[in-house]
């Protein structure tokens, strides 16, 4: 069972043309294109039943909460957690990051403490740690990557003290694409009594995730990456840790009680989901969830993984002078191809490329420490996804030679 | 929008051929301007004596943009009065908004095809900004 050769027929998008070509969406790791499937739940819920949740007592308002709670039990069950309480929506997984740094880290993490991260971290789990590592003079410690863009878990012995309260990576690199090896570092950070932050914003939208067999105690998540409106993601941390968290966000749903001088908390997870929610959103992730689901985690990988191969393999071989492409090989590469062209900065290849209407990213990818330690300035990235073909990747190899060409002058 | 409206001839060959590229020993101001958002740099460096740009370097990376429009730009104010460089400066600024110059231009009108791609507009206009730091610092 592989990914149908119809699916593009579900992103309307996908049958535009752009500059006179036909659309080459190869960004997708910035993020995904939406199926209708998603948009028409989105606009169901405008068009039939939107209301506030947790509030009304008439017939449209309870729809709308028992949709928004579906919307939680699928998401749970998509990520592997023991029960839908276990799932916390946010904005997006900065948000979630930031909650975790925020509602746990406040607590539990004092001058002298140390935070474990890696140096591929993207900016929204690097700087949440800064600022609470500035506010509580705690250290942080990162992870050194080697010149294929992996782990170097060499000196991870050395790197976990007793004094680490949380280690926080990323599961999946979004500018190396490099898949991390979550559960010997898990391993090895619970031996020492530390908690074990997991940024999934690469690997929920491409892979069958389980968080509890992830060995995370924390798993943030980014909607919009996956089929499902911007706006929405989440955090998945067990029951008992939630509960003994404080709150984030102070206002309206996150109470049990309010008095004019104090409060008291809801339960877990609406303790943490204060004032309303995108609930139009959350909905249409619940959509995003069942499509993916109905394709199978296993086939989104494994066609990912086919149009992977094929990239590193097609670049490789059309004669670019001077390409470097970032990152491991393709046996821990999730679809995420980064590459410099020596004599043609990333926004001049990017630029020729949307001539022919192919989207990039290019630029830094939010990961500047990364791209510092490699002595760039910025890459240029491919991302692929479920509807990505083969012959989108002819297209870039093409569109990458010609971008070579009228840059000759500069070599 | 045609490619060869943003790449023209002159871009491509100040970008491979950078002129008064480096950074001046004995330089009276320098100045450093960045896009933090896309990355581009440019470093300037400057000897102003008498009221006249006497020499300039630029350093920097970025695109070919950023890097073609600051070499076109040293090569415009070397060895010219602090005065007309400022007003070049205006002028410039005022032919990216799609204004009247009101300068003679010559060579910098091939970066008016920047105008069409307005994501890359601030990537011509660093180094002129960076100038305009430099000169207000040189003045003081």
């Amino acid at each position: 069972m592989g990914i149908p050769a119809t699916i593009r027929d579900d992103f309307p998008i996908l049958r535009q043309r752009v500059n006179g070509k036909p659309l080459v969406y190869l960004d997708s790791a910035s993020t995904s294109q939406k199926p209708r499937q998603v948009i028409e739940a989105v606009v169901r819920y405008y068009e039939e039943y939107n209301a506030n949740i947790h509030r009304g007592v008439y017939s449209i308002a309870e729809r709308a909460t028992a949709e928004y709670e579906a919307a939680r039990a699928k998401v749970a069950r998509f990520l592997g957690a023991a029960e839908p309480a276990e799932i916390v929506f946010t904005r997006n997984i900065t948000e979630a990051l930031n909650l975790v740094a925020y509602a746990w880290g406040r607590r539990h993490i004092g001058g002298g403490d140390e935070i474990l991260l890696t140096e591929m971290e993207h900016h929204s789990d690097l700087v949440p740690w800064q600022l609470l590592a500035q506010e509580r003079g705690a250290r942080l410690r990162h992870i050194p990557f080697d010149d294929q863009g992996r782990l170097i878990l060499a000196g991870l012995d050395r790197l976990i003290t007793p004094r680490t309260k949380i280690v926080s990576l990323v599961h999946v690199s979004n500018t190396f694409g490099t898949i991390n090896p979550v559960a010997e570092i898990a391993r090895a950070a619970h031996a020492r009594g530390a908690l074990v932050v997991v940024d999934g914003a690469q690997s929920a939208p491409h892979r069958r995730v389980n968080v509890r067999e992830l060995g995370a105690d924390f798993y943030g998540f980014t909607g919009h990456k996956m089929l499902a409106p911007m706006g929405t993601g989440g955090l998945w941390a067990r029951r008992a840790l939630l509960e003994e968290m404080d709150p984030f966000l102070g206002g309206g749903e996150m109470i049990s009680d309010v008095w004019l001088d104090h409060a008291t908390w809801n339960e877990v997870p609406w303790k943490f989901e204060a004032g309303t929610q995108d609930v139009g959103g959350v909905i249409g992730l619940g959509a995003a969830v069942e499509y993916l689901e109905r394709l199978g985690m296993e086939a989104v990988e494994a066609h990912e993984r086919e149009i992977t191969a094929y990239a590193l393999r097609r670049l490789r071989d059309a004669g670019i002078p001077g390409l470097t492409i970032l990152g491991p090989g393709l046996e821990d590469r999730g679809g995420v191809v980064s590459f410099v062209i020596d004599g043609v900065h990333p926004h001049d290849i990017s630029q020729v490329l949307d001539t022919e209407g192919v989207c990039v990213r290019a630029g830094h990818h939010c990961t500047k420490p990364l791209h510092r330690k490699l002595g760039l300035g910025a890459s240029v990235r491919a991302s692929f996804y479920v509807y990505t073909t083969k012959e989108e990747i002819d297209i870039l190899a093409r569109a990458l030679l010609k971008t070579r060409d009228l840059f000759r002058v500069a070599g | 929008m045609s490619l060869d409206d943003l790449y023209r001839d002159v871009i491509l060959d100040h970008y491979s051929h950078p002129r008064n590229k480096g950074t001046l020993e004995g330089a009276t101001v320098t100045r450093e301007g960045a896009n933090p958002l896309c990355g581009d740099e440019i470093r300037l460096s400057l000897v102003v004596r008498d009221g006249v740009v006497q020499d300039v370097r630029f350093d920097g990376k970025g695109c070919s943009i950023s890097q073609a429009s600051a070499s076109m730009m040293t090569e415009r104010i070397k060895g010219r009065p602090v005065q007309e460089a400022g007003r070049l400066i205006a002028a410039f600024k005022a032919m990216m908004r799609g204004e009247t110059a009101g300068e003679e231009m010559g060579d910098l009108e091939a970066l008016q095809g920047v105008r069409k791609f307005p994501v890359r507009v601030k990537c011509a206009i660093l180094g002129w900004l960076t100038l305009e730091g430099a000169l207000e610092e040189a003045a003081r």
